[in-house]
């Protein structure tokens, strides 16, 4: 090959074409939005009801991850999420289909080896370091509450 | 009344524009961007600066991601309060216990209601 | 870099009997929707799986090519077949059931080319009367493997390419009509150091520049010379690059460039991105469209050259980077 990696890699950034931006921002933008106003709905919806503020929180997620399941085992979410990107991956709805779309596709391997063990195949990852900085933060809280 | 719902969409809009931004300029996988949300959300919870934006927007901070970071650091936090330093290793789990078990649960349930599907490619 | 010149191999006595080809809806419903001999609409049939989904693409294109040919399973002598999936199931679930001498082969999308210049050299050098290249791919069980579960609303850039759900069968015998296997090129092993697994158009076009090079220079042939110089799945980013470095030595080959990924879809109206990939595509697209054109006489010669990314998400994983390869077969109809 007369060409060097380092040519060859500006060829390929040179020509492949970036995301088009102008699309995908305003739609991740106005789909997530429409998520968190749900999400606010559903929050006034169950302190309404007469739930506190703490538990309307939780109900409100139970739900979204409900709906999440609901429209990830229908097939919709994913159609979705075509157009929605970063849309319907940074909610709390992004979570739960990559929790429940992993134990959809690896049913076919077996309930305990492929449902239950491929199920956080994705979201495993957000657990562990979500759970780790928060272990973190906490001794340092502890640390910080001592003086 | 409705200037909450206008906040809860132009911020929960915008953290996933950064998202998104993110996506399309470094070319981050998907579980990466979660989890630096979720990290991201523990570290602002901690410093006690994601609190003002959740009363502000409502669902636009505490359905990101980073609302679940932010609710692990508050966790932890009132753990850490009451029980010491073994709270630090309570918080978290407490407050995610239960986004994590719906998510299991329902995602236990869908799998076994549902098929997976081929994404039919249409328009 | 170019350190060995490789061989070009000529053949005087092969020639493709038969050919076939199966596709899912997806490619169904794309612009050569009609050519396929069968379209399987559910992209499942009666399989339980994705696996078995694709294994059944491949008994049913082999099963095509043979009733074409009005041959049984006992008068083949040799198969070379392969597909995308870990220890090649797609090829050996497939093809299991047929009883016939099987040697699986495994180039990722170049697997067509390879099993193509495997049999016209076996057939040629009077080993066998006849031997049967067939690969095949499915979008749902690489997804599986290779990126995320189906359903999962993940993002794909603008540089990703669909795995076409497809395969593809043709017999291999002495030269009796065409299309006439005259000519093949191995390709050599070229990491360009491509890291992004949503490119792998970028992957694989270094290579295909190798070998179309060489074999230009072997053969003393230049893109006039053919009807159509086909690659098997460079997508748009693939095909673009290929032409700067082709344009690099002075040659300018777009005018005859096809490329099965870019024409196995409607790019326009279905979201497939950079073009279709997977050992299917090029696979089908040649039973199914350009091998007919070269036995009708509508194209005399073509250059197939199927490139493959022989991509491993544990070496992506691990910080690696993506090497291509691509095969040269050179079909003639005199």
């Amino acid at each position: 090959m007369n060409i060097s990696n380092q040519e060859y890699s500006e060829l390929a950034k040179r020509i492949s074409p970036p995301s088009a931006m102008y699309k995908t921002i305003p739609m991740a933008f106005v789909i997530g939005g429409g998520i968190c106003v749900i999400g606010e709905a559903l929050m006034n919806l169950y302190q309404y009801m007469g739930v506190g503020i703490d538990q309307a929180g939780m109900w409100t997620s139970m739900t979204l991850i409900f709906l999440s399941a609901l429209l990830t085992g229908l097939k919709l979410y994913d159609r979705i999420a075509q157009h929605a990107g970063a849309g319907t991956l940074v909610p709390i709805t992004g979570f739960a289909n990559s929790v429940v779309s992993p134990a959809l596709d690896f049913k076919s391997e077996g309930f305990v080896l492929g449902l239950g063990a491929k199920m956080f195949v994705i979201a495993g990852p957000v657990i562990v370091y979500g759970i780790s900085a928060s272990i973190i933060y906490g001794i340092i809280y502890y640390i910080s509450t001592l003086f | 009344m409705l200037m909450e719902y206008v906040w809860a969409f132009l911020i929960g809009g915008l953290l996933c524009a950064i998202g998104q931004v993110m996506i399309d300029l470094t070319r981050l996988t998907p579980a990466r961007i979660l989890t630096s949300y979720v990290v991201a959300g523990v570290i602002l919870g901690g410093l006690g600066w994601y609190q003002p934006i959740v009363d502000l927007a409502g669902g636009g901070a505490t359905v990101p991601l980073t609302g679940f970071g932010n609710l692990l650091a508050k966790g932890v936090r009132e753990a850490v309060d009451q029980n010491g330093i073994l709270g630090a290793f309570m918080g978290g789990f407490t407050n995610a216990a239960v986004g994590l078990a719906a998510a299991v649960f329902f995602g236990l349930l869908a799998a076994l209601i549902f098929k997976s599907g081929s994404k039919i490619n249409e328009t | 870099m170019a350190i060995c010149e490789g061989k070009t191999l000529k053949f005087s006595n092969a020639s493709i009997l038969t050919f076939a080809s199966v596709v899912g809806k997806t490619e169904g419903d794309g612009p050569h929707g009609d050519e396929f001999d069968e379209v399987i609409e559910d992209n499942k049939g009666d399989s339980d799986t994705w696996e078995q989904a694709e294994a059944m693409l491949q008994k049913k294109a082999l099963t095509h090519a043979m009733d074409k040919a009005g041959l049984f399973p006992a008068d083949m002598d040799l198969i070379f077949a392969g597909d995308l999936l870990n220890q090649c199931t797609g090829s050996s679930y497939g093809l299991k059931d047929f009883y016939i001498p099987f040697l699986g082969i495994y180039g990722a999308c170049s697997t067509f080319a390879e099993g193509l210049l495997l049999s016209a050299a076996m057939v040629n050098a009077g080993y066998v009367d006849n031997a049967t290249a067939v690969t095949s791919s499915h979008f749902s069980s690489a997804e599986r493997q290779y990126r995320f579960p189906l359903n999962y609303g993940g993002v794909r850039p603008p540089t990703a390419q669909w795995t076409a759900t497809a395969a593809g069968a043709a017999i291999v015998t002495s030269a009796q009509k065409p299309p006439y296997i005259r000519a093949a090129t191995a390709g050599k092993i070229q990491d360009m150091g491509i890291k992004d697994q949503n490119n792998m158009g970028a992957a694989m076009a270094g290579a295909a520049y190798d070998t179309i090079t060489r074999h230009f220079k072997h053969m003393g042939t230049h893109p006039e010379t053919y009807d159509a110089v086909i690659t098997g799945d460079l997508g748009q980013v693939g095909s673009d690059m290929l032409y700067e470095l082709m344009l690099r030595d002075g040659i300018g080959l777009k005018r005859y460039h096809k490329d099965c990924g870019l024409m196995i879809y409607d790019r326009e109206n279905q979201d497939v991105h950079a073009g279709g990939s997977g050992c299917g595509c090029s696979a089908s697209m040649m039973c199914a469209h350009f091998l007919k054109k070269v036995q009708s006489g509508e194209m005399k010669r073509i250059l197939y050259v199927a490139t493959g990314a022989l991509m491993s998400p544990t070496m992506v994983q691990q910080g690696g980077s993506i090497p291509g390869i691509a095969h040269a077969v050179e079909i003639c109809n005199s």
